[in-house]
């Protein structure tokens, strides 16, 4: 418990120094990158780690958001209706997204959100009157959140560390309380849950939800760190990537997105600059994880540490 | 008022007739026990009590209320329980955590989600109160994947028992136990108060024949014998279909 606190205390710190100790406001962005990711990432997690419903249609979510505020802006609003609107938007989508796809759950449950995530990118790519089609829309400025402007690396990289920090505490309380015991439970034994007396739908269905905001919550960090979004960001391998993050980091678990965030955006945007195959290189990665730590990296690490704490101890032990 | 009635319940699989014109009539606190050969529809007709399966025809009432249309979560709020023939509970989480869940599943509780469930001592302390009518209070936490089968089924009984049934079904409580845990589900069941009706699907007959007052014995999705247990085990037709010449 102690390491766990001390581990978390050391990372609190690191994230809260980043750009004192970066090299540079390339990699200060990238560490925003990997928080709005990460975001998203815990927003997915909600569905495949806490509820067992894989969704490969998250990108056209986190999309929408994105191409929420974008067009709210073009239109001339200002970004707090922006902001709200797309949040909005983001949930009506989600709603649709789970009353259509939690009529089944498993392979059936992927392929519909397949389908609808391909439905998104579809009308961002084909709709040229509302998204500019291959163009996209391109964003006038950033907000000034309480008067603070935010355009440079590091003060937006603050703004993202704030949001993700918020996002990760109501992760946490949420899978702690009664409401996430119930969702587990669902995962794990939906015949049962029923048979006590819980609502089976209704709780997916909630749990959509709250991963439809954190996911929008994302889209809007997304859309104005690039200051633009294209139908490229609501396609089938953004919502293979998030889906990479959960899985390589650990699901179910709270720091595992986390990890497998950073683990995705590190190789994209850091390791792609010396490697040219860094796709390939994404992909063995992810194979070794598969085999060598099933669980994932944060639940396979903390194994692998307390079999070595135990070795060691066992050692210590010996005469 | 009668506890639990079943009328004319038809149930199929296609062309495969698995509840037949069943009725079925179990007064308060009555014991009550479901017998028959592998095939006969028992579980079937527990699933349809319960809802889990919707039957093509007839009825299903709960102290006089229609439930037959009500969806199945919503019955244990109206006080009925089951446990089931294969074990089904939450292999990842601790004893305690199971029956807090059997608890949470009857309380508005269940929709919050701004509490740490830890912290609900009331909860907490209810789920240990159902763990101790099991004798399992001593290892409340301990994780599910480290108790015997023996305790798994008195889990079971404890998430049952937990939600306050007014009718309890349970599905062969006593497969796969040993002789030791079977007497120690039986001193289970028999400790359990009057006012809880209990309806139980069990091949072993030297453990079920001491619980049942009633006994209704089912063939081929039909009610072919009931009555006392002395009349049920003198009848030909039981000796023919069931328990042997």
């Amino acid at each position: 418990m102690t390491a766990r606190l001390l581990g978390l205390a050391v990372a609190f710190v690191a994230l809260l120094t980043v750009p004192y100790w970066m090299p540079g406001d390339y990699y200060v962005n990238v560490s925003s990158q990997i928080l709005f990711y990460a975001i998203f990432a815990l927003g997915l997690n909600i569905l495949v780690g806490y509820a067992g419903l894989v969704s490969l249609g998250h990108a056209g979510l986190f999309g929408i958001a994105a191409y929420a505020t974008g067009y709210m802006l073009q239109l001339g609003y200002g970004h707090v209706p922006a902001i709200l609107v797309a949040l909005v938007i983001g949930l009506v989508s989600m709603a649709i997204y789970a009353v259509l796809s939690l009529r089944t759950t498993g392979i059936g449950f992927i392929m519909i959100t397949l389908a609808l995530g391909q439905i998104l990118w579809g009308l961002a790519y084909r709709w040229i009157s509302l998204t500019n089609g291959d163009n996209g829309i391109n964003l006038p400025g950033r907000p000034q959140p309480f008067g603070v402007e935010i355009n440079s690396a590091n003060a937006y990289y603050y703004a993202t560390l704030v949001t993700f920090l918020l996002a990760l505490a109501a992760t946490t309380v949420f899978v702690r309380s009664p409401f996430g015991a119930a969702l587990m439970g669902t995962r794990d034994q939906p015949r049962r849950m029923n048979a006590l007396g819980y609502h089976v739908w209704a709780i997916r269905f909630w749990a959509c939800m709250f991963s439809g905001l954190l996911t929008a919550v994302a889209g809007v960090l997304f859309v104005y760190y690039t200051l633009f979004i294209s139908p490229q960001t609501l396609a089938l391998p953004a919502s293979a990537e998030v889906l990479l993050m959960v899985i390589s980091g650990g699901a179910g678990t709270l720091f595992g997105p986390v990890v497998g965030a950073a683990l995705v955006v590190v190789v994209k945007s850091v390791v792609s600059g010396y490697i040219e195959r860094w796709n390939m290189l994404l992909g063995l990665i992810f194979v070794a994880i598969v085999i060598l730590m099933p669980e994932g990296l944060v639940p396979g690490s903390a194994r692998l540490w307390r079999l070595a704490w135990r070795r060691a101890s066992k050692k210590g032990a010996q005469p | 008022m009668t506890a639990l009635a079943v009328t004319n319940l038809h149930k199929s699989f296609g062309g495969l007739r698995v509840t037949n014109g069943v009725n079925l009539s179990v007064e308060p606190g009555e014991r009550r026990l479901i017998i028959g050969p592998n095939g006969a529809g028992k579980t079937t007709l527990f699933n349809l009590i319960t809802g889990e399966l919707s039957p093509d025809a007839g009825s299903v009432a709960l102290f006089g209320t229609d439930i037959t249309r009500m969806p199945s979560r919503r019955r244990p709020h109206m006080g009925m329980a089951r446990t089931y023939q294969i074990i089904t509970l939450f292999p990842h989480d601790t004893i305690i955590h199971n029956v807090s869940l059997a608890l949470l599943g009857l309380t508005p509780m269940r929709w919050n989600p701004l509490t740490d469930i830890k912290r609900q001592s009331q909860l907490i302390d209810q789920a240990r109160g159902a763990l101790a009518r099991v004798g399992l209070a001593d290892i409340a936490g301990r994780p599910l994947a480290q108790t015997s089968y023996g305790e798994r089924r008195r889990v079971e009984i404890a998430m049952a028992l937990a939600q306050n049934p007014k009718v309890l079904l349970l599905d062969e409580p006593f497969a796969g136990l040993s002789i030791d845990e079977r007497r120690d589900v039986h001193n289970l069941l028999l400790a359990i108060p009057r006012n809880v009706t209990m309806v139980m699907i069990e091949h072993n007959m030297d453990v079920a024949l001491e619980f049942a007052e009633r006994i209704t014995l089912l063939h081929f999705g039909e009610v072919i014998v009931e009555g006392t247990r002395a009349e049920v085990v003198a009848d030909p037709r039981t000796r023919e279909v069931y328990l042997g010449h």
